[in-house]
């Protein structure tokens, strides 16, 4: 017999990959059928969106928020204005915070369904759980739409408040969604959770350690799924929910099963906020007014949000001028691809897409 | 609520085990000299009382005269979070310690800085670009990127009557 020689063998995944929302190109190398060296190539989108903000007022501003992450825009607006909001010293409406919260909640509905729909894809569902899913976050497009005409790039969030008032379909449009949401939550637990080839899957693959996941700023799921308790929202209460009665789902293992089950859970902690906020909701003013062309005293803030992808913070340079001086985006999805070598080297090809799609990135905030 | 630990109180317990490592420090934060960052970083993450263990954020930010390098850094347990800066000595050729082998999520954030901003991190594991692609010139971020005479910036029209003096 022959003697077999094999050489490492270097496979390009994407820039086009079904499995990663946007462009995201993964260089990795083979030793059969096993990982042994990953690396990242990103910047296909990007827009420099820092420099841009530099020219532009704070206001003008917001709109290039939502197109970063595009899954979860409200929540992007969000941060941005309580970064604002912190370094001008600007007090928001009660009313405001409540329809803030509603908002975010609403969007990170959104977002998981679209996590969860993409990764059961990946592991080979086809479209049917995405489908499933896509019923969810439609009813939730559906209630952005009413409120500020967009369903993708939205921009309801200003600073000092939001743009307009819940129009009177907005209400019941929402009760009728938090009615059903339980039921159909618990339909994705039954149908996914229990599944054996999920299960076969994704026990056991892509494992992050709690150690790994602090010392890598892993947030959000990402970092809840490894049994770290860490939630901005209990943490560092932003708007109103230190008033909000919720629980932090977290895993044991820090596996993609673990994450997918982390997702699920917090879709219902979601509706329990939800819920609640519309019980308080109260009345007055949604926004104070802010002159067009701001001028924050010069300093620095650094607010931070829980989004739905892990921590999105924003953290401004104000000279006391109309644009800020420095405009940064810590931007999750990025933070969370650091451990990308971690959590591949050693797996099989097969594994390494249905981690890249449990990470849960959207690479327009990974370009930025 | 995150408490946002006082500049003087961080600046103290630095200077008691590096007491020459802080050049300045105001409410809000804390400069210490590129020198000391390494020790002063690892110090940061494992003394029990700071515990930061957690890096949040890594920015770079030109003031023209100078670069600033911004961590803002938080512990997990005691809930609290902390600003950190550092200044690298030389405009032309700015230099500070990485501190990717204290935190692993420093890695990507300090190419990011490298990247657009062109400060170098001596000692990071693989420092290249990571946004814009190899051969790129120049660092977008800084301001004197394009360097237009007669202090024009580049970009669009301003929002209409302000900034025109900014």
């Amino acid at each position: 017999m022959p003697d077999v020689t094999t050489e490492p063998l270097v496979v390009n995944f994407g820039p086009q990959h079904p499995s990663t929302h946007g462009v995201f190109r993964m260089r990795v190398t083979l030793d059969g059928e096993r990982i042994t060296d990953v690396d990242m190539v990103v910047g296909y989108l990007h827009r420099s969106m820092e420099k841009l903000a530099e020219e532009r007022t704070y206001i003008q501003n917001i709109p290039f928020t939502d197109r970063m992450d595009y899954l979860s825009a409200m929540s992007n607006n969000l941060a941005y204005c309580l970064a604002v909001e912190k370094l001008a010293g600007i007090e928001v409406p009660e009313r405001a915070d409540y329809i803030r919260v509603i908002m975010a909640e609403l969007q990170r509905i959104a977002n998981h369904a679209m996590a969860i729909g993409a990764y059961t894809n990946d592991i080979g569902t086809y479209f049917t759980p995405l489908m499933y899913m896509f019923r969810e976050r439609e009813k939730v497009l559906d209630l952005f739409e009413m409120t500020c005409g967009a369903r993708l790039t939205t921009n309801y969030i200003r600073i000092g408040g939001v743009a307009f008032d819940l129009p009177p379909e907005f209400l019941p449009a929402l009760r009728r969604l938090l009615d059903e949401m339980p039921e159909r939550i618990q339909e994705y637990s039954d149908l996914l959770l229990e599944n054996e080839i999920i299960l076969a899957r994704s026990r056991g693959t892509g494992v992050l350690p709690a150690d790994l996941a602090i010392n890598a700023s892993m947030s959000g799921p990402m970092l809840r799924a490894s049994g770290v308790a860490w939630d901005l929202r209990k943490a560092d209460p932003y708007c109103v929910y230190d008033r909000m009665q919720f629980d932090i789902p977290v895993g044991v293992n820090g596996d993609n099963y673990d994450r997918l089950v982390v997702r699920l859970e917090e879709l219902k902690q979601s509706v329990r906020i939800i819920e609640q906020a519309v019980e308080q909701l109260p009345g007055g003013p949604v926004k104070v007014n802010v002159p067009l062309a701001m001028r924050p005293p010069a300093g620095e803030a650094y607010a931070r949000i829980e989004a739905p992808k892990g921590e999105l913070g924003f953290y401004l340079v104000s000279d006391g001028g109309p644009t800020p001086y420095r405009f940064k985006i810590r931007a999750p999805s990025l933070i969370n691809l650091s451990v990308l070598k971690e959590l591949l080297v050693g797996g099989t090809i097969a594994d390494a897409i249905i981690t890249l799609g449990n990470i849960d990135i959207v690479l327009g905030e990974v370009d930025r | 609520m995150t408490r946002e630990l006082a500049g003087p109180e961080v600046a103290e317990a630095i200077r008691q085990r590096f007491p020459d490592a802080v050049l300045e420090e105001a409410s809000g934060w804390v400069m210490i000299e590129p020198q000391s960052l390494a020790p002063v970083a690892a110090f940061l993450r494992d003394d029990p009382e700071l515990d930061c263990k957690y890096l949040i954020s890594i920015t770079g930010v030109d003031y023209i005269d100078h670069f600033e390098v911004v961590y803002h850094l938080a512990s997990l347990t005691r809930n609290h979070m902390l600003v950190l800066k550092t200044r690298p000595a030389d405009r032309e050729n700015p230099e500070v310690p990485s501190v990717a082998l204290i935190w692993r999520g420093a890695n990507l954030q300090e190419r990011e800085v490298y990247d657009l901003m062109g400060i170098r991190f001596s000692g990071h594991p693989d420092l290249r670009r990571i946004l814009l692609w190899e051969g790129y010139a120049g660092h977008p971020l800084r301001k004197d990127f394009l360097n237009l005479p007669g202090g024009f910036k580049p970009g669009l029209p301003r929002f209409p009557g302000v900034g025109a003096e900014a």
